[in-house]
């Protein structure tokens, strides 16, 4: 990608025509990164996959068809044909309606893990950056603990607690593994805003404390933090895969989902590579698409990437 | 020097602490408590009573935490309930296993891509480099168990390369010194143990990789770009110093700084990828032993897995910290 004079003059130019706010302009960089747009387009086709599967699928996910499960033997899984795109699944299910349904539940596993690691991951950061003294020492000790902890085995620990694995123990342990690093990147960006000039202005003139922290500090602060949330989206599926593939994950057999598609398709690689295949792609295009944006992210909102 | 270790070998101490009182808590919630977890199928009342009175359940909390405390100091993490042996000594008899692999894949990480990250770095924005680049992002992307199972399938089930599963072939007679099974053979000079087992590291090895390589080879790639564009390489090459000069001196040692961080954090994803490597290579390592725990919910050897695991972790670190005064000199440790 080589630039040419003429844009380069033109984005001297552009910074210039002073008085962009730091959102805009990380808007205005993400549109032109060709990475961003992949990625988003990739992260976009997803959600709209998601938010239709049950128009787009066939069929349903538990559903089973004695067409294919009277072709199923130990060996042989029936492969595409009339009806059934992507062939049949190792119990006779359609395969293409099961691959689209898991789009819903594999985003909804890994976003609310995400999501509730974040709002935790915020609380603490927040009330350490803001508070500062013991409360933070304390709250950071504890934090510093969780990241002694490779992040699959805090994972594992915290799903290997319940009695029996659902989707819910598989949420809670991925958003676990998020909420020392939201709340650690959260409260370094809030230290550094409160020796800030704006922070220090608002506080002398008479702004109360949860104000200034709420609408000065935080808002300011909060920038790396949903970047990361972004890359954490990625590997929230990635792992919550892997708890799948370790018995950790949702044992109804009925639910569709990549992670434990791909877990219980090992069995049958050399019989019907596809079962597999499908669901590996899948994980990998979405995991490669939230990386993408993630990082042009935070590339965009780089105070030292302006220009 | 020694005082540095010595004072950050004492910070560990407060983690270490909290740590062990999380995995404490962590107990004591079990499902029904610590006895009926520990009795599984075999429980009932009177047993969970009784064994709640031997384990000291019936104590106050804190005697209970102090117990647990002298108790893991000195080693003692109970016995597993799958094989009902002491726990240490199955961590102790599968340790090898894990160092041997891991190994393996950091060397293939740090061998590759420290070169690759520096090449790509060279020809920025040339195919080669946004190839790996591209690379390196599908890498991280990809599930580790897959690609064990798709490495397997692919170049020992369909080409017979590679051995399926397994650290040695069971007609191989090795004589077992230090539990390295590579290492074993050279020291005993049987090279067909040696050889046998250095071809049944390989997939495993490969699988594990992945996602270390690819963030070495992002970090360098970045970290070169960095230091490329620095004033002293302008001056450097200015003064008209041999490329080869260069590169060396000034732009790798300067670019490694970042990179070993990454390295000694690898550690920590190494022992991850391990427990989902080995699952699919039967591999009869600790993370053999930790997918055993978690399918039988062996929570005494769950529990000493999770303490060694972090302790290695903190450790590992603490090696990484001091490596920098090695490549940096100008990081003074205080």
């Amino acid at each position: 990608m080589t630039v040419t004079w003429a844009q380069r003059r033109k984005a001297r130019l552009d910074d210039l025509s002073a008085g962009r706010s730091l959102t805009s302009e990380a808007f205005r960089r993400l549109r032109r990164e060709p990475a961003a747009i992949a990625g988003a387009v990739i992260v976009g086709l997803f959600v709209v996959v998601a938010a239709l599967a049950p128009l787009i699928a066939p069929h349903g996910a538990a559903e089973t068809f004695p067409q294919l499960q009277e072709n199923l033997r130990p060996g042989a899984i029936p492969g595409p044909q009339d009806g059934f795109p992507l062939g049949s699944d190792q119990l006779g299910r359609d395969f293409f309606s099961r691959v689209i349904l898991a789009a819903q539940q594999t985003l909804l596993v890994g976003v609310l893990a995400t999501l509730i690691g974040l709002v935790v991951g915020i609380v603490i950061g927040t009330v350490a950056g803001a508070f500062g003294g013991w409360v933070d020492t304390l709250l950071m000790r504890i934090t510093d603990v969780l990241l002694a902890i490779p992040s699959l085995l805090l994972a594992i620990s915290v799903a290997a607690l319940a009695a029996s694995p659902s989707q819910t123990t598989v949420i809670i342990a991925v958003a676990i593994v998020g909420v020392p690093i939201f709340a650690r990147l959260l409260r370094g960006s809030m230290l550094a805003q409160r020796e800030s000039d704006h922070v220090v202005a608002a506080t002398s003139l008479g702004v109360k404390r949860s104000a200034v922290v709420l609408r000065h500090m935080l808002p300011n602060a909060i920038g790396p933090v949903i970047v990361q949330a972004t890359l954490t989206l990625a590997t929230s599926i990635l792992d919550a895969a892997a708890l799948s593939f370790l018995g950790l994950g949702d044992a109804d057999p009925a639910r569709a989902e990549w992670g434990l598609m791909l877990a219980q398709a090992q069995t049958y690689l050399d019989v019907r590579p596809a079962l597999a295949f499908y669901p590996a792609a899948a994980i990998i295009v979405v995991a490669l698409g939230f990386t993408l944006l993630g990082e042009s992210l935070r590339e965009a909102i780089d105070p030292k990437g302006r220009r | 020097m020694l005082r540095f270790v010595l004072r950050r070998l004492v910070q560990v101490i407060p983690t270490l602490l909290l740590l062990s009182l999380l995995v404490f808590a962590w107990l004591r919630s079990l499902p029904g408590g610590p006895a009926s977890a520990f009795l599984g199928d075999r429980a009932t009342p009177q047993r969970i009573a009784e064994l709640n009175r031997i384990l000291g359940l019936d104590q106050p909390v804190l005697v209970q935490y102090w117990r647990f405390l002298v108790r893991v100091a000195s080693g003692d993490f109970g016995t597993s309930t799958i094989t009902g042996e002491p726990v240490l000594a199955e961590i102790g008899r599968a340790l090898p296993a894990t160092i041997e692999l891991s190994l393996a894949a950091l060397v293939i990480a740090v061998v590759l891509g420290i070169p690759l990250g520096y090449v790509a770095a060279q020809y920025r924005g040339r195919p080669l480099d946004v190839t790996t680049v591209i690379g390196t992002l599908i890498g991280v992307a990809v599930p580790v168990f897959f690609l064990g199972y798709l490495l397997k399938s692919v170049f020992a089930v369909q080409l017979g390369w590679f051995p399926p599963s397994g650290r040695q072939a069971v007609d191989v007679d090795a004589t077992n010194v230090t539990g390295f099974a590579v290492l074993d053979g050279f020291l005993t000079q049987e090279w067909d143990a040696s050889l046998d087992a250095l071809s049944h590291l390989v997939l495993p090895a490969v699988a594990l990789a992945t996602i270390p390589l690819a963030v070495i080879v992002r970090i360098t790639r970045a970290s070169v770009l960095d230091v490329l564009g620095s004033d002293f390489v302008r001056t450097a090459n200015s003064k008209g110093l041999s490329p080869s000069t260069v590169r060396g001196r000034h732009v790798l040692r300067n670019a490694l700084l970042p990179v070993s961080t990454t390295i000694g954090l690898q550690v920590g994803l190494l022992l991850a990828g391990a427990v989902l490597t080995e699952k699919v290579f039967v591999w009869g390592g600790i993370g053999t032993l930790l997918a055993g725990a978690i399918e039988q919910r062996d929570y005494p050897r769950l529990q000493a897995l999770l303490l060694l695991g972090a302790l290695v972790y903190v450790l590992v670190n603490l090696l990484v910290d001091l490596s920098y005064a090695i490549i940096d000199p100008r990081v003074r440790l205080s």
